[in-house]
């Protein structure tokens, strides 16, 4: 009968998520935004989500044994890591190049900072911001989507973002909300992206304040700094071009390095979609989704800091 | 500072126990800042370490005419002395060079490395291990600052000394020869070091002097002086 008094200390709600089956979601949710990446820009899209996927677990493990530490790769992290920085990367980067990335990512970002759950920006982020840094021209070239094409091979191509910086005819917004356009393999197409996160939204991987708050902010700004003048530009277009749809839904979301609080994640969302758009509009980079995310990651401890609740009875910090 | 000193161990002490770039992290702002290329690192050390060696002496023969009060703005004095004298070297025999380091040889003056080792040593010892103190220093600041050099050179330029290295068989990551490449380099040498000279010390058991009373495992001082 003494067992029936049970003690033990916190926590005592417990669930049944773990760590694999979080993973396993996203990677379910990417795969719609992977597909639409190998429809519009073919095989080698592809062969890219191959290699980093691939590099990803296999430095995870090689990292892992080096560092004499348990084995991780079970947890799908890395794959996961993995499969967001190939979505990241433009179609025609060298496959090389890609297998830097992921080391970057993995080996330096994530487990020299203590692994899963450690890592103080998003891994694939940070290895995309290398690979711009490192090989600005490579990362930067972009080809038309297959179903475009009217040439036989693939040539040099502008994304929204590069038109609306360098001149040009702008997409349709339909093509652009489908996919139909230059860009990063798995940022193109909103739609796909928009289906993978309201599949992470009905799993309860991700709660809507993020996604919502960060491209809300952004089409706010867009609308009020228009081209001519105040309350002119259109949302619709900053919204569904460049990464903002992969960044607000599977990068600003990432567990670690976002805000623990509700009131911490609205601020983090709010600063993404500013720094976003002050990218977008006053510097010379086509593209601010990534550089917004890994400043905000940055941030994040300072945002939970400040947003730390009261413990009931006692005062409130800040 | 128990342990008496001796010349080898003084000359020692500033390559590997008291690296001043990977262990002490002095003198920053040069190791990050000109260490784009191996050249550079190899002539901001040697410029250093000859500041190093002349302040050091000096200021070790005047440590007892100078009121502690003024001792400051005296080693100033001194150091910017002899940072004048290389300065001046430098642009005479080796422009090139000193076009590449610019604003850093100047800024020798204001190097931690050097304050430190004034303030830590050369104030409280004799001429001669002074010297050999600066030497010691002056060399484990050079080596340090021209391998970061040198790996930043390698993958971000592709090259070594100036010589093609890997240049043509794959393009060097340009981010290595920018400042964020020069963190990250940094950083992992300086992990690297600590994991290479802790594994020596756990081989020659715990060097605990005065046992420090954390009661680190291994430790035999500290199981007497503190608590378990």
């Amino acid at each position: 009968m003494e067992n029936t008094l049970f003690v033990n200390s916190s926590p005592h709600i417990r669930s049944e998520v773990t760590t694999q089956r979080l993973m396993l979601d996203v990677i379910i949710a990417l795969i719609p935004a992977a597909f639409a990446g190998i429809y519009f820009f073919g095989i080698r899209a592809a062969l890219l989500i191959a290699v980093t996927v691939i590099s990803s677990v296999g430095f995870e493990y090689i990292i892992r044994k080096v560092l004499k530490r348990n084995n991780t790769i079970g947890d799908f992290s890395a794959a996961v890591t993995g499969l967001i920085l190939a979505l990241n990367l433009p179609p025609t980067l060298p496959i090389w190049m890609a297998i830097v990335g992921s080391l970057f990512a993995i080996v330096i970002v994530k487990q020299l900072f203590g692994g899963l759950g450690y890592n103080f920006v998003n891994p694939a982020l940070a290895a995309r911001a290398f690979l711009v840094v490192s090989y600005g021209a490579r990362m930067t070239t972009w080809i038309q989507p297959l179903t475009k094409a009217t040439a036989v091979d693939a040539v040099s191509y502008a994304t929204p973002m590069g038109v609306l910086k360098g001149g040009g005819e702008l997409p349709q917004l339909i093509d652009m909300f489908l996919g139909n356009i230059g860009g990063s393999l798995g940022e193109t197409s909103a739609l796909a992206l928009i289906i993978g996160g309201i599949y992470l939204l009905a799993r309860g991987v991700i709660s809507w304040h993020i996604p919502v708050v960060y491209v809300g902010t952004v089409g706010l700004f867009a609308w009020i700094i228009g081209p001519e003048g105040i309350f002119t530009g259109n949302p619709l277009f900053h919204i569904l071009a460049g990464g903002l749809m992969l960044g607000a839904i599977f990068m600003a979301t990432d567990y670690t390095t976002s805000p623990m609080t509700k009131k911490g994640i609205v601020i983090y969302a709010f600063g993404c979609g500013l720094l976003t758009m002050l990218f977008r509009l006053f510097t010379n980079m086509p593209e601010g989704v990534s550089y917004a995310i890994l400043l905000m990651n940055v941030a994040v401890p300072m945002i939970d800091r400040y947003t730390k609740p009261a413990r009931f009875g006692g005062k409130a910090h800040v | 500072m128990a342990e008496k000193k001796t010349k080898v161990s003084v000359l020692l002490n500033g390559l590997l126990n008291e690296n001043p770039t990977f262990r002490l992290l002095l003198g920053m702002c040069p190791s990050l800042a000109v260490t784009t290329m191996a050249k550079n690192g190899l002539g901001m050390g040697a410029a250093a370490t000859f500041v190093l060696v002349g302040s050091n002496l000096v200021i070790s023969l005047i440590r007892k005419i100078v009121p502690d009060k003024v001792r400051i703005p005296a080693y100033i004095t001194v150091i910017a002395g002899f940072t004048t004298i290389v300065q001046m070297l430098m642009a005479a025999f080796l422009p090139e060079i000193n076009k590449q380091l610019g604003i850093f040889i100047p800024l020798i003056v204001v190097n931690c490395i050097i304050f430190a080792r004034a303030e830590m040593f050369a104030q409280k010892n004799g001429p001669l291990l002074s010297v050999l103190d600066g030497i010691g220093m002056g060399a484990g600041f050079t080596i340090a600052i021209t391998i970061i050099g040198s790996v930043r050179e390698i993958l971000g330029a592709g090259t070594w000394m100036g010589i093609p290295v890997t240049v043509n068989l794959f393009e060097p990551a340009v981010m290595f020869i920018l400042p964020p490449g020069g963190f990250l380099v940094m950083g992992l040498l300086v992990a690297l070091f600590n994991h290479l000279t802790k594994k020596k010390k756990e081989g020659n058991g715990l060097e605990c002097e005065s046992g420090c009373g954390v009661g680190c495992p291994g430790c035999s001082k500290a199981a007497n002086g503190g608590e378990a």
